[in-house]
């Protein structure tokens, strides 16, 4: 049965709206049901979209102020008491900064933290490659016990945010900043450790993470035009990686383009590689940052210049058959 | 039980014995920062000040202690057998393969440990989220001890969290601080100056206080008046001789980081050995 997603999913009318969104709802959703869920935020609470945690729940909203070193251990020393923190930064900072609090004081530590790194990847836009995360989803992957969520829009953030913090155990979920189409719905399905198949398609496989999703079904409907069936898989849950779901859409198309807002090395595509190399090695072709540093641009430009629309998922789409 | 500073004293001995034994078992490891802190630990663990149940160590409302400076674990892991935590037989497992007792503390098999150390810096912040836990949060009579290092010091996470402890008056914190000063490249003063250290931390809004390390009575003193100290955290800096009690390590940097040999701990062992007999004679 094919999933649920909005009517309009090609109408200029989509619904915008940033993925970071999404966690401030679920936040609140989340405090609401469990008097543990407690929110630190580091001089950011507003863009990080903590506000309206912190308004109806001010004893449990604490400004850690611009420390985020201390920000990971105050995570793991409230988790050690029983407490579900919510520690939050623009991932730059946090996981960028503070990684090795992340390694050793919360999962090594086994306490049960949830990282949100906003701001990532080259959409941040005109704040420049200094705000830019592009390197998150590699360090925070590589690390025992974490789970890696990437939300694609913002409905999926909000039930990122609250599955995160219905589980046991270290979770970084990664959001955007800018506005990006809301395309799920809320009966389209979300489950930590599995992908779903937005599209089905036969002659190419795109695996594909946060707005990326999006631009992948945009670049599915164009070639689709053209009599290239894609089949568009939602990695959200980038870690633990739904293994099964990929290997048995690569076995039908035999071959893969993955698509993310991250450097190319380590991030979604190198999770999907491994699990290629493991189970049914295809050819791959990886949209995403070619070991490079972004720059100041708007959002859109800098998407189309690092070709991570759609536009550059066709020709990864068109190289990558070229391969078979 | 309650013990006279003179028990105190000779439990102390006996501790600095196990971390010789300990450390020339596992051959590696740190001598000179066990050594030192000895007594401070002694203190704490049997001076009446840690509120602890060596057969219950979850039990909720525990004084939490946490050891930021993870490579002086040898000291804490003997405090903890002695307290009964575990057996003293298991502290010649240290740092080997199956061991509970890792060349860097690991909470999750650690008895009686609430957090893994090892890179600096970042226990005080897991202490002040457990007091503030505790202090705003939970509402529970329970206190956190912080046990840190001074080279550590050089660390910007200390800082961070000295801020927020203080932003907060996390009245339930108490710091220790091994000062020492040396650290593994040469003496702190060399190395990165951290006077004047005091008002540091007081310029951080803490109450701080000085005391000999090696005074059971002193270090025990300032615990008790740190619970007294309603408005702020209370940091304690330990002045302490590093390798204390060992002749030929005292004061030495070198012994910083590495463990005696067979030779070296004989001699160790015989001159805490005198030490022991001197407590004893000296009290009666």
């Amino acid at each position: 049965m094919p999933i649920k997603l909005v009517d309009n999913l090609f109408g200029s009318d989509i619904k915008q709206e940033p993925i970071r969104k999404g966690y401030g709802e679920g936040l609140v959703i989340l405090a609401k049901e469990n008097d543990k869920i407690v929110g630190l935020c580091c001089d950011l609470t507003e863009s990080t979209k903590m506000g309206e945690f912190a308004k109806a729940f001010p004893e449990r909203f604490i400004e850690v102020g611009v420390a985020e070193q201390n920000l990971a251990g105050l995570g793991a020393g409230l988790a050690h008491e029983g407490f579900i923190p919510f520690i939050t930064s623009y991932a730059t900072f946090s996981p960028g900064r503070n990684w090795d609090q992340i390694r050793v004081s919360i999962c090594y530590s086994g306490n049960n933290v949830k990282i949100i790194g906003s701001h990532a990847g080259i959409s941040v836009g005109p704040d420049g490659a200094t705000h830019q995360a592009m390197e998150d989803i590699a360090i925070t992957r590589v690390l025992p016990r974490m789970t890696v969520l990437v939300p694609a829009d913002a409905i999926e953030a909000r039930k990122a945010t609250i599955a995160a913090g219905k589980m046991n155990g270290p979770v970084y979920i990664r959001l955007a900043r800018e506005k990006t189409p809301q395309f799920t719905i809320e009966e389209t399905p979300f489950e930590i450790g599995k992908a779903f198949v937005f599209r089905e398609g036969k002659d190419v496989t795109i695996a594909a993470a946060g707005p990326q999703v999006y631009y992948a079904l945009q670049a599915a409907n164009e070639l689709a035009k053209e009599g290239i069936e894609c089949e568009v898989i939602n990695i959200v849950s980038v870690k633990p990686i739904d293994e099964q779901t990929i290997t048995t859409s690569v076995k039908k198309t035999g071959c893969l383009v993955s698509a993310e807002e991250h450097q190319v090395q380590g991030g979604v595509g190198s999770a999907v590689a491994e699990v290629l190399t493991r189970n049914f090695p295809v050819p791959q072709e990886f949209v995403g940052m070619p070991d490079h540093f972004g720059e100041s641009g708007e959002p859109n430009e800098l998407i189309a210049k690092w070709k991570m629309d759609s536009k550059g998922i066709i020709e990864a789409v068109k190289k990558v058959i070229s391969r078979k | 039980m309650e013990y006279t500073v003179k028990q105190l004293e000779e439990k102390a001995n006996e501790i600095r014995q196990d971390i010789i034994k300990m450390l020339l078992a596992a051959k590696s490891g740190h001598s000179a920062g066990p050594l030192g802190m000895a007594d401070v630990f002694t203190a704490l663990y049997f001076g009446g000040i840690l509120h602890y149940d060596a057969r219950n160590p979850q039990m909720p409302l525990r004084d939490r202690f946490v050891l930021s400076c993870g490579h002086i674990c040898p000291v804490w892991y003997a405090a903890l057998a002695h307290a009964g935590f575990f057996p003293t037989s298991e502290l010649a497992s240290l740092r080997k393969l199956g061991t509970r007792l890792h060349g860097h503390p690991h909470n999750e098999v650690l008895p009686g440990g609430e957090n893994s150390s090892g890179p600096l810096g970042q226990g005080l912040s897991q202490a002040v989220g457990m007091a503030y836990a505790g202090l705003k949060l939970k509402k529970e009579p329970w206190r956190v001890y912080c046990v840190m290092s001074d080279g550590e010091q050089e660390e910007g996470q200390i800082w961070e969290a000295a801020m927020f402890a203080g932003k907060n008056k996390l009245r339930n914190l108490t710091g220790l601080i091994d000062r020492n000063n040396i650290q593994i490249d040469g003496y702190t003063e060399d190395v990165m100056p951290l006077e004047p250290f005091k008002q540091k931390w007081e310029a951080f809004g803490w109450h701080v206080l000085e005391v000999d390390g090696h005074n059971m009575r002193e270090i025990i003193d300032a615990c008790n008046e740190a619970k007294a100290i309603y408005e702020k955290p209370t940091m304690i800096i330990c002045h302490t001789i590093p390798g204390k009690g060992v002749d030929f390590m005292e004061y030495r940097y070198e012994w910083h980081g590495v463990p005696p040999n067979d030779e070296q701990a004989k001699k160790a062992l015989e001159e805490l050995r005198t030490l022991g007999g001197k407590i004893r004679s000296e009290h009666e």
